[in-house]
């Protein structure tokens, strides 16, 4: 498999289906890593920091913890390159755009991702659409396993797993669940889930994790203590304490929505496909907007003719790199919006 | 001070560093809660604010062993509060004084790891079944001391120092 047959496709978690798959987008959970005997990678020297990342690609490569693992080496990936993976959720944004010795191993129809060189040696990640924690931590507890086999990982039995940032220190773990939650954002309830989260120590980001604003009503939620519990008791303090209230809340939201504000409601989903359907130039961030609005009348049964998956692909095709990456050529400012509105209208039989 | 927007007192103060450049905005408590997602806009996700504070507190009561370095990496703990990264693997036991304390603030009081185990033998040289069953201890240690029995609690703690050697 070629990076370039990624932009064909849409990966396993945007498939729009998986438990309660109508709010949770996406299960995500990544190990933080080091390989005992280098140096972290501030301290490394360029000729570790080399040695490094040929020791984890080729061990990754011979071990093949997930099937079909593609490498790409992100030294030398053109920009387009970093920020489709970027934008497929597949790198963070801090590793397409840092210098030196580093890459990704994609795997398994793009559930698995291993970044090798980011904060720490390694950043395993898997990623699943839906609400499936337990699944996703059965997947990269074995994709775990088998990497210690032939690396031997910076463990101190007191500290747990050793990582660059004290913060990620004892299990390394980070379980995040990605919620589009526009019913709570239009009743103006959001903020409470905020403080509410921020009370249990939980983060929440944006769609592209730490440092990104929310943008089209999508919320990332995750563990911030990763010390002093199990990794089966972080997840669940997720999965059956966590997410299933805010799932309820944004349910009640919704029925709030359809049963007293239908008109009001109608009226955001229709002008979003509208726009959609007509638009000849069209910004990306607007585009998340109206897909977000256009998602929900989805799911409440508002819009009939649009179905989810054709959704959740214009999400990711209209993105930047992906357009560009179609078009085979850099796109900028007109030309860009010109392409990404002809192509919305194709997908959503505009005129 | 007055709120920036509606003039009312200011309780909420936020330094945005834009561009080399300093920003102050004061605000009260209801403008700043309208202003959408303060922490969002300042680009300071929860958990680097998190870091920031407890690295300004964790260093107050360690100023002498500030120039000490990492025999291996060189670090000094003054270095890693600058950048918040550490250099090696050997900075979490090197600096166990003032590290302990501040892993305590970042992960809810706790500062022992207690999940899973490399089945291979650990960097630290610390044979895995031994670290495993310390591991477990200390989770029942943890529960007893919750459910306050706190006879189970002495002998557990004895186990743990057995086991830790």
């Amino acid at each position: 498999m070629k990076l370039s047959d990624l932009t064909n496709q849409a990966g396993e978690w945007l498939r729009g289906s998986g438990p309660m798959s109508e709010i949770v987008i996406s299960s995500r959970i990544r190990l933080a890593r080091n390989v005992s005997g280098y140096p972290f990678l501030s301290k490394s020297s360029r000729h570790q920091r080399n040695a490094l990342e040929k020791k984890v690609r080729d061990t990754i490569l011979t071990l093949q913890p997930a099937d079909h693992m593609l490498y790409v080496d992100l030294e030398d990936a053109p920009q387009v390159d970093r920020d489709l993976l970027v934008e497929r959720h597949l790198i963070s944004k801090p590793h397409a755009a840092a210098e030196g010795a580093r890459g990704v191993a994609i795997g398994e129809n793009e559930t698995v991702s291993i970044m090798v060189n980011e904060e720490d040696h390694l950043r395993i990640q898997v990623l699943r659409s839906g609400l499936q924690l337990e699944e996703t931590w059965a997947q990269i507890n074995k994709i775990d396993d088998v990497l210690e086999n032939k690396l031997d990982f910076a463990f101190h039995p007191r500290f747990g797993y050793l990582t660059a940032c004290p913060t990620n220190v004892g299990t390394g773990i980070r379980v995040s669940v990605m919620l589009h939650l526009p019913a709570l954002k239009l009743t103006g309830e959001i903020e409470k889930v905020f403080r509410a989260a921020k009370d249990l120590r939980l983060a929440v980001r944006g769609l592209y994790g730490e440092g990104t604003e929310a943008t089209g009503d999508f919320y990332q939620i995750s563990n911030q203590t990763t010390l002093g519990k199990t990794e089966e008791e972080i997840i669940n303090d997720l999965k059956h304490v966590v997410i299933p209230k805010i799932i309820d809340y944004e349910h009640q939201a919704r029925k709030m929505l359809l049963t007293e504000r239908t008109v009001a409601l109608d009226d955001k989903v229709q002008r979003a496909l509208g726009i959609l359907r007509t638009a000849r130039l069209i910004a990306s961030e607007e585009t998340l907007f109206l897909l977000s609005h256009l998602r929900v009348g989805i799911n409440l049964g508002r819009v009939k003719d649009v179905d989810i998956r054709t959704l959740n692909e214009l999400f990711l095709m209209t993105q930047p790199a992906h357009l560009q990456k179609m078009h085979g050529k850099k796109l900028e400012g007109d030309a860009r919006r010109a392409v990404r509105a002809d192509y919305i209208r194709s997908r959503l039989g505009g005129n | 001070m007055k709120c920036e927007t509606c003039g009312k007192i200011a309780t909420v103060h936020l330094t945005e560093i834009k561009n080399g450049k300093k920003i102050e905005k004061h605000l009260c408590e209801q403008c700043a809660a309208q202003s959408e997602g303060l922490s969002t806009k300042s680009h300071m996700p929860i958990n680097e604010l998190l870091t920031n504070f407890v690295m300004n507190h964790g260093g107050l009561a360690t100023k002498p062993q500030e120039s000490v370095a990492c025999p291996h990496c060189g670090i000094t703990w003054a270095e890693f509060r600058q950048s918040g990264l550490l250099g090696c693997e050997h900075d979490y036991p090197t600096f166990d004084k003032e590290m302990t304390p501040l892993l305590k603030r970042a992960h809810e009081d706790a500062a022992h790891h207690v999940g899973k185990v490399p089945t291979r033998r650990g960097s630290s040289g610390v044979p895995v079944k031994r670290t495993l069953d310390a591991a477990r201890l200390r989770k029942e240690l943890a529960r007893a001391v919750e459910t306050e029995d706190y006879e189970r609690a002495a002998k557990l703690r004895d186990q743990i120092r057995q086991a830790e050697g």
